[in-house]
């Protein structure tokens, strides 16, 4: 046994109201830089669709995960060793810019400098590759919000397999959800396994998932690898980049720029430990609906001694067990088992996990409501059919899904007699396997969701690891150009001033 | 004047573009390592590259290990081999050739994406499209000296430039002698070849220095970097200096 320690992330997305606050703020902070202006770190879609960039989760398309050989191995989908560098002169399973969107600006200091004219100034939209004029722009980072697009296209959505999905293109049976996504910082991530310089890396301290930018040579494989496209290549630089889970912020002890500015408190972050030698035997599961109890088995009780024992044998240090005790994550994905993790056919064991959303119940009188016999609707009377969840979450298998699902409406319920309706139902958590002092614990956390709850952060220890006097004055990230500023950056020249870096002469 | 010029570029130059290639390419890996990459464009543009690249690239890289064992090898190895000149030279102008003509498919398609199509040309630098030109243009004299060794076709010729190549290597005077009388055609491609090796570090070309065959040899799939000093049984004590 080898116990590492991570931070993993899980987003409720009960409560996702899909405002792209997250969305909007990584690409402030990470890549508002010229190459990745069609990159989003965190991105946020509307589901069903087919997401971006297209069809990504399709990887009959795009060779992206993990596949089991029939010797029981795993090899990455897109090839062994051998079969990975054959692809290096061309990748064929590379999207193209297209697939994500051409990024564009519009012209808005026209707005500011067109002469008198019979009709109204009109900013006309211009492609940020060639700084041309783009005629239609027919694809942009959300083209599919709120179910924008007609549904023959959208229900191309992978997620619709063994769905009668016809019924759900008529406009009284129509169900949408939200779904915030960003890299998964997986234990047995594809990206790593398929860049053949070596240049991507899972850190053993805390489990984020990081690009080195001087060893990248652009090779393109990670891109192709991944299977939930979340990697994306710089075409200025030549180099891939990636979300990094905000590593100098969570090392700080403070959480993701996307969580932190969550307005819905959908994210939660903490530390959960996990058997790192039993990674490949998790992720080898034969049944791709075992996946998600074989990634489950392989975290480890942090309240349990002997898991302290050898994890502190290990290296985690004391403030991480400490961390690990109170992680939120624990208690949504392991204990209550109302998180899942998303896509887990993918074999990755990706390790930012989804609470299933509630929707409507599509008829009252047939589903039965609690009423005075108690009786718990069904959840596969909810609007957003189940197996479309199961298909998300489970790799199909329904049962784990409908279990949560009930949880979260045993919590409502049993919440609201207790406070409403003033005669507390106590048997409402037993009929889900859940104690009352569970049902308060999980409204604390979900419901009021405070801050310190929502985020359990150890700080990373640092200090012993690297001897600060040697990098004192030291220059940090540059891009080959010396310390400081980048000399391309943009200079600040007003608000509908046009970005410099654009202009071709 | 003439034996100057011609002890100046086949006997000095090609040590000042060796040195630069050498050099240069440590300084850059050590200092500016960011920009050392292959630069692919696939993701602007899928079209042309896939057929162009693959071409290009395998071409190139038949040409340039055909140069490589075809010059460097002691003639000796290839008299004990009981290969004669005349079949050395056959064998390198059919595989050249060959190869050369897949390169030059190859490069016509990389080129007229690079210069015609909007992206591609937005997007490249002088270095980018220069260097691709100069590559062009290498090809294209390596395949016009075909014609010139087919006028002799016993591989004395061929001995001469091999001679030229090995002195170089092993800092041996009087290389430049054995191509004084060598064809105009053939000094060209000598000399821009000297030329590519003279601007291959300040060029996209260093990412074949990076060619990530050791990929193959990586145990198992993943990697696992630490910051810890001591990652296994060290619990965060301070290190006691």
């Amino acid at each position: 046994m080898k116990i590492r320690a991570q931070i993993s992330m899980i987003l409720n997305l009960d409560k996702c109201i899909g405002c792209h606050t997250c969305s909007v703020t990584c690409k402030n902070v990470w890549t508002g830089r010229e190459g990745v202006e069609y990159a989003w770190f965190n991105n946020v879609e509307t589901k069903p669709g087919i997401g971006y960039p297209d069809d990504w989760e399709d990887q009959a398309r795009w060779n992206g995960g993990w596949e089991l050989k029939k010797n029981g191995k795993l090899q990455p989908k897109m090839g062994g060793k051998l079969g990975v560098l054959a692809k290096v002169f061309a990748n064929p399973d590379l999207p193209e810019i297209d697939d994500y969107y051409e990024p564009f600006t519009f012209d808005y200091e026209h707005l500011q400098k067109a002469p008198e004219m019979k009709a109204t100034p009109t900013a006309r939209p211009r492609s940020m590759i060639t700084g041309e004029r783009m005629e239609k722009i027919n694809k942009g980072p959300n083209w599919e919000e709120i179910l924008g697009g007609e549904f023959s296209k959208r229900s191309k959505d992978y997620n619709f397999e063994d769905v009668e999905k016809e019924i759900y293109g008529q406009f009284e049976n129509t169900f949408m959800m939200y779904l915030p996504r960003l890299c998964e910082h997986c234990l047995n991530p594809a990206c790593v396994a398929v860049c053949p310089s070596g240049a991507i890396y899972k850190r053993e301290e805390d489990g984020v998932v990081l690009i080195d930018q001087n060893k990248c040579r652009g090779w393109r494989m990670c891109i192709s690898g991944c299977p939930y496209k979340k990697i994306y290549y710089n075409w200025s630089s030549g180099k891939s980049e990636k979300c990094t889970l905000c590593y100098p912020r969570l090392e700080a002890g403070q959480p993701t720029v996307c969580s932190e500015t969550c307005v819905g408190r959908i994210r939660y972050l903490g530390v959960v430990l996990y058997d790192a030698d039993r990674i490949e035997e998790a992720a080898s599961a034969e049944k791709e609906t075992d996946l998600y109890e074989s990634h489950l088995n392989i975290f480890l009780d942090p309240n349990d001694p002997e898991v302290q024992r050898q994890a502190r044998a290990d290296g985690v240090p004391d403030t991480w067990l400490e961390s690990a005790k109170k992680s939120p994550i624990w208690k949504m994905a392991m204990e209550w088992k109302i998180a899942f993790p998303l896509h887990p056919e993918y074999r990755t064991l990706p390790m930012v996990w989804y609470v299933p959303p509630l929707s409507p119940i599509q008829s009252m009188a047939q589903a039965g409501a609690f009423g005075e016999k108690g009786a718990m609707p069904n959840v596969r009377d909810l609007r957003i059919p189940l197996k479309y969840l199961a298909n998300l979450l489970t790799a199909g298998d329904e049962e784990p899904v409908a279990r949560a699902l009930e949880k979260l409406i045993a919590m409502r319920a049993y919440m609201r007699s207790k406070s409403y309706e003033g005669a507390e139902d106590a048997s409402i958590p037993g009929k889900v396997g859940m104690t009352p002092e569970q049902i308060d614990e999980m409204y604390q956390l979900m419901a009021i969701a405070n801050y310190e709850d929502r985020f359990v952060i150890p700080t990373t220890h640092r200090e012993y690891a690297e001897d600060a006097y040697g990098i004192r004055n030291d220059c940090g990230f540059s891009f080959g150009e010396g310390c400081g500023e980048p000399k391309q950056a943009v200079e600040w020249t007003g608000l509908f001033a046009k970005n410099p870096s654009n202009e071709k002469v | 004047m003439a034996n100057y010029l011609n002890q100046f570029l086949f006997g000095f130059y090609p040590y000042i573009c060796l040195a630069v290639l050498a050099i240069g390419s440590i300084l850059r890996f050590e200092h500016g390592q960011y920009s050392w990459r292959s630069g692919s464009s696939q993701l602007l543009r899928r079209k042309q590259l896939v057929m162009g690249s693959i071409l290009f690239h395998v071409g190139i890289l038949i040409i340039f290990f055909g140069h490589l064992v075809g010059l460097l090898t002691p003639i000796w190895v290839f008299d004990a081999l009981g290969i004669s000149h005349g079949a050395k030279q056959i064998l390198a102008i059919v595989v050249g050739g060959f190869a050369g003509v897949m390169c030059f498919f190859g490069a016509v398609l990389l080129i007229h994406r690079r210069l015609f199509d909007a992206r591609i040309r937005a997007t490249s630098s002088f270095g980018d499209t220069t260097i691709l030109l100069l590559l062009f243009a290498q090809l294209l004299l390596g395949l016009s000296t075909i014609f010139v060794s087919m006028q002799h076709l016993d591989g004395h010729e061929m001995v001469k430039f091999m001679s030229w190549a090995q002195r170089i290597f092993t800092f041996r005077g009087g290389a430049a002698d054995f191509v004084a009388d060598a064809h105009p055609i053939f000094k060209a491609h000598l000399f821009l070849g000297l030329t590519i090796f003279l601007v291959f570090p300040f060029t996209r070309l260093v990412h074949m220095l990076s060619a990530p065959i050791w990929y193959l040899n990586r145990r198992g799939y993943q990697l696992v970097r630490t910051k810890r000093r001591n990652p296994i049984g060290d619990n965060i004590t301070p290190p006691a200096e």
